[in-house]
């Protein structure tokens, strides 16, 4: 059976004018649907970032138009898309990016106290839930400067599931991390993917971690170069 | 629930911060509490300088003036009625310098519900005899009871008792400079002499000192049945009627009816002390202006830190902002910081307020000129801790208002980006 489409990117044309006009992004158009583990792979500078940016909804001086769960992503106000980006989105940057001044648990909670769905007792259960799943339940009233950097990692990616997104998006989740720490976070990708179904939409540069995904989408100078099995 | 979220997240950030937050709140702290102890220690000085005068003076005067006919006979003739008179030889006649029909007009503004109380009063031009010299002097016949009532006579009285000179007949109150220089003590008899040549003997049964000096050297006072003794009038011959209304700000208008009413001439408290007001309304608004000058410097002070804090937490900012918090909430959180800071500042500015109000309070302030005061006085009007409440939370806020803004534009992509 065809899964639905999550994410519809339809003709997405992006240029930067400053200090000279360069186009970055050319007529990108591709689709993920629900239970897909995607990776984007491209040298340094094709605008596989800057794709994923656009894609989260950040970045909202694009030309095209970007379909979210069938809606359009197109003109909306700020305030809209950071709901959007609440509820439906998760992410996982190279860097871990915790607030300090909160223990894990607290920064797991977050997005989903701010969702305001459930109760805070609900979320802190939830977050339990998420962290026992990454395997870093007995860090969670640690803060973050007091673990390692793959353990920061899969606090990141506890409060990317926090809201059961419908997709997760990582922007070189490994990149900071060493070999082991790398294949630790992308094993927890993979068991995401395969045993929840989470869509996941991963922008990488290593071929290793591309190559154990389920369909990779290349792009070179700004343009979708392959596209398999869509 | 989502203003909880917000505040817990506005104190984490405030905490991990706590030592600038502290200085920047102590800034709010020490302003508002200045500002307080200046402007109760200026409203208390104001208080004072203005009873010096005020609070003696009523607030309507009623009285008779020795002056020349208005209207002139040449204005009665038809014959040049466009002209400019230069005749005019009319001059003053010989009239009582008393109210006339004083009993009816005391009576009717004891029954105006405008008026808190009537002090009738009878002035005579008398000549203290100290042995072969005559100092002039003013002698004042008052309603003892009435004149302490509205117009704190009792304060002024720094020696004797003053319900003495109702009860002791043919008693006076003394001013201080003319009893000095007449060397008198209480209980001692003194020699006046009227406009009109009559000698009388006065009983001394205490010493006045209003504060001013020049006042103290020529007043003195008796009872009003005395004083139209000494001028062999009947009891109702009354020169000023003093009434003291419950509205000050009504005074003109009422003097103006009155005026008309009661066919005599009428002075508001206002005409007859402008320099006052304007002198109190000047020290009053310096002190504000330099109240709120120490509040925007200490907005500037939360101002500085809360931009230190954005720059600090940029990545926070953006990340907030990346999981789905919007502009409006990063601005609200940065808000609620500068708002907390004010009021924690202003609340602990508000108590060192009153405690450095309270220590000015304290300190020993004696004065000759005024006897019924012994400390700096203050004035603990509630207004000027609502004004300093008040302030602290406007200019926190302004002081917020843009980190706040320039916090909530911060572009997630930017930042992340930018690592």
């Amino acid at each position: 059976m065809e899964k639905k489409k999550i994410i519809e990117a339809v003709d997405i044309c992006k240029s930067f004018h400053d200090p000279i006009t360069v186009q970055v992004l050319n007529d990108v158009s591709f689709a993920i649907r629900a239970g897909e583990f995607v990776s984007v792979m491209g040298k340094s500078g094709c605008g596989k970032s800057t794709l994923l940016y656009i894609l989260s909804t950040m970045d909202t001086s694009y030309e095209g138009e970007l379909f979210l769960d069938g809606v359009s992503m197109t003109n909306k106000i700020d305030e809209e898309l950071a709901k959007v980006r609440n509820e439906k989105i998760g992410f996982v940057f190279q860097f871990h990016y915790l607030l300090s001044e909160f223990n894990n648990l607290q920064n797991v909670m977050l997005p989903g106290l701010k969702l305001g769905k459930l109760t805070p007792k609900e979320v802190e259960h939830h977050a339990y839930e998420k962290l026992r799943i990454l395997g870093i339940e007995k860090e969670a009233l640690k803060y973050p400067n007091q673990i390692s950097g793959g353990q920061k990692q899969r606090v990141a990616i506890a409060r990317a599931l926090i809201n059961e997104p419908l997709i997760i998006m990582g922007d070189e989740p490994t990149g900071n991390l060493d070999k082991k720490n790398g294949d630790v976070v992308f094993d927890i990708f993979k068991e995401l993917a395969e045993e929840y179904q989470q869509s996941l939409l991963i922008v990488t540069h290593d071929p290793d971690f591309a190559a154990n995904t389920h369909r990779i989408i290349t792009m070179e100078d700004g343009r979708v170069i392959k596209t398999p099995s869509d | 629930m989502k203003l909880k979220l917000i505040t817990e997240i506005s104190l984490a950030l405030l905490l991990a911060r706590l030592k600038q937050t502290m200085v920047a709140a102590f800034g709010v702290t020490f302003s508002i509490a200045m500002f307080i102890a200046l402007l109760s220690f200026m409203g208390g000085l104001n208080d004072l300088l203005d009873s010096l005068i005020l609070n003696r003076t009523p607030h309507v005067r009623l009285y008779n003036e020795i002056l020349p006919s208005k209207i002139q006979p040449i204005a009665r003739s038809s014959q040049f009625p466009e002209s400019y008179h230069f005749v005019r030889h009319i001059k003053p006649k010989n009239e009582l310098l008393d109210i006339r029909n004083s009993d009816a007009i005391i009576k009717a503004l004891k029954n105006d519900k405008n008026v808190r109380g009537v002090a009738p009063k009878t002035t005579m031009p008398v000549f203290y005899n100290i042995g072969d010299i005559n100092l002039t002097g003013v002698i004042n016949g008052i309603d003892v009871e009435e004149e302490s009532r509205l117009f704190s006579f009792k304060d002024y009285v720094v020696e004797g008792k003053t319900i003495d000179l109702k009860n002791t007949p043919n008693s006076i109150i003394l001013g201080k400079g003319a009893a000095d220089k007449m060397l008198a003590q209480l209980g001692d008899n003194i020699q006046i002499t009227t406009s009109n040549g009559t000698r009388f003997t006065l009983k001394v049964v205490g010493f006045f000192q209003s504060g001013m000096d020049e006042l103290d050297k020529v007043q003195s006072y008796t009872t009003l049945a005395t004083t139209q003794k000494m001028l062999s009038k009947p009891a109702s011959y009354v020169t000023d009627i003093q009434v003291k209304v419950k509205d000050i700000a009504m005074a003109p208008a009422l003097a103006k009816t009155y005026h008309e009413l009661f066919d005599t001439e009428a002075i508001d408290i206002q005409t007859a002390n402008a320099q006052f007001e304007t002198g109190s309304s000047v020290r009053t608004l310096i002190s504000y202006a330099v109240g709120i000058t120490l509040l925007i410097v200490s907005g500037f002070g939360i101002f500085n830190i809360l931009n230190m804090m954005i720059y600090e937490k940029m990545d926070s900012i953006a990340i907030l902002k990346a999981t789905g918090f919007s502009g409006k909430d990063v601005n609200a959180i940065f808000l609620t910081i500068a708002l907390t800071i004010g009021l924690v500042g202003g609340i602990l500015g508000l108590i060192f307020g009153l405690g450095f109000s309270a220590l000015i309070g304290i300190i020993p302030f004696n004065n000759a000129s005024m006897p019924a005061v012994k400390t700096y006085p203050i004035n603990y009007n509630p207004m000027f801790y609502v004004i300093g409440a008040a302030f602290s939370i406007i200019t926190t806020y302004l002081a917020g208002y843009f980190p706040s803004k320039k916090a909530s534009k911060v572009d997630p992509v930017d930042i992340i980006r930018g690592k």
